[in-house]
């Protein structure tokens, strides 16, 4: 690979790099699992979100790494989509591309004050519903419930303005809710 | 303030991003809109279960191992490689060593003075950044199958409570650009850090002690791995912690 992957020449970056960016390897990890979905892709691009955040290390300006380094790794993902997009098509890849606008935010009926209590599901069902959202939705609410982030930063992350970000929030909810009340039903005794 | 704009503030009151003139509107809003009321309630109790639910995926130790061997190693020996350990004023592991009086008479190899430095910058980032252990348990029982299936090799695991160095717990550690299993031991109120690492195939390490920035480091090599403990405790402390743990792990593989 050309651009430098051989020597630590100049004075520590290699382990400066390893320092701040090793630690985050399970949230990065994390990330890629929710945006591409199967561990394979999701291997190669955290490996090559590592190969180019250090290529690009001097770029990096902080104060935090991992606003910095989900940046990298959403246009990683988003390359290895467009690939896999100019292969042939598996079906029913266009979920992906849900128009906002078009979902409500909120979809119970307004004039129905109750509002119905989520029964609890256990982990793996609610990671599959997470899973299961629309890509610009399922990334919003993964970096906001999972991984905590700012606004600010994940404006940063998804290169949209912080509004956007929130009224996508509001609409990510939303729809996680309408899932979550689904999947409550079909466990229901 | 409207129901349609309450409806996605209402997130970000939740979220605690809004200032608080939006967020005194949005309040009073709730205050006489049950419905809207509700769904903050709801969206709440789902951010609830979100948060006690894991959700986090742990990435592959095969991955972890690629990425740290396609990452240009640390410079061996470099002042600045220890910037980010603000606070702690670092010569090179060299002139640490020469400082604390030790006479080098052998010029090591490269390997050992990579670990030497590693062994230390990684017991002072365990102690600096809170993440002292990843599985926190004093029961030998619990912690060794903790390792299994993270590493290629598992530390043998035993508890020294009796003996006066209590366990409690381990972590996954990188020791010269490998994952290795690090043991958390305590005696009194200092902390001992033994790193367990797969034996280098060309030299036997013989059993060693020495003092660098101010820590005890103590090395041996047992059934095909090394053993690098490290502490601030006393020299012949750490020996003896070396003796008690080489006794009570050749019992454990016996029984």
């Amino acid at each position: 690979m050309a651009g430098g992957m051989h020597a630590d020449q100049d004075g520590g970056r290699a382990g400066r790099f390893r320092d701040l960016a090793l630690p985050l390897l399970d949230d990065v990890y994390t990330l890629a699992r929710y945006l591409l979905g199967s561990a394979a892709d999701a291997d190669d691009a955290v490996q090559e979100c590592y190969l180019r955040a250090y290529r690009h290390f001097d770029t990096y300006r902080g104060p935090h790494i991992k606003p910095w380094m989900f940046a990298i790794l959403r246009n990683v993902c988003h390359s290895a989509r467009a690939r896999s997009a100019a292969a042939p098509q598996p079906a029913g890849s266009m979920a992906d591309d849900a128009d906002e606008a078009a979902i409500p935010v909120w979809s119970e009926p307004a004039e129905t004050p109750e509002i119905a209590v989520l029964r609890r599901h256990d982990s793996d069902t609610i990671q599959r519903l997470v899973a299961a959202l629309p890509l610009p939705f399922r990334e919003v609410i993964v970096l906001r419930e999972i991984d905590d982030l700012s606004y600010r930063e994940i404006a940063d992350v998804v290169g949209a303005p912080v509004g956007t970000v929130m009224s996508r929030l509001a609409r990510a909810r939303a729809l996680l809710r309408q899932a979550w009340l689904a999947a409550d039903g079909k466990e229901q005794p | 303030m409207t129901c349609d704009e309450v409806d996605v503030l209402l997130h970000a009151l939740l979220d605690g991003e809004l200032d608080a003139g939006h967020a005194r509107e949005v309040e009073a809003h709730l205050a006489g809109c049950p419905g809207c009321a509700g769904k903050l309630a709801a969206y709440r109790d789902m951010r609830g279960a979100l948060a006690g639910s894991e959700l986090r995926f742990r990435a592959p130790a095969d991955l972890r191992r690629r990425i740290e061997l396609a990452l240009p190693p640390r410079a061996a020996v470099a002042p600045s490689r220890r910037a980010l350990l603000k606070g702690f004023a670092f010569g090179s592991v060299l002139s640490g060593a020469l400082a604390a009086g030790l006479v080098m008479v052998v010029v090591r190899g490269d390997r050992d003075q990579r670990i030497v430095g590693d062994v230390i910058s990684a017991h002072l980032r365990s102690l600096q950044a809170e993440h002292l252990t990843d599985v926190q348990s004093s029961n030998q029982h619990t912690v060794k199958p903790w390792f299994n299936g993270r590493l290629d090799v598992a530390p043998p695991v035993v508890d020294l409570t009796a003996q006066g160095f209590t366990l409690i717990g381990g972590r996954l550690d990188y020791i010269d650009a490998k994952a290795v299993g690090a043991l958390v031991y305590k005696r009194r109120a200092h902390v001992i850090n033994l790193f367990v690492v797969q034996a280098s195939a060309i030299d036997r390490l013989v059993a060693k002690s020495e003092t660098v920035q101010g820590f005890n480091v103590r090395r041996w090599s047992s059934g095909g791995l090394e053993f690098w403990a490290v502490s601030d405790i006393n020299g012949e402390e750490l020996q003896e912690f070396e003796q008690k743990f080489q006794a009570a792990a050749r019992a454990a593989e016996g029984a």
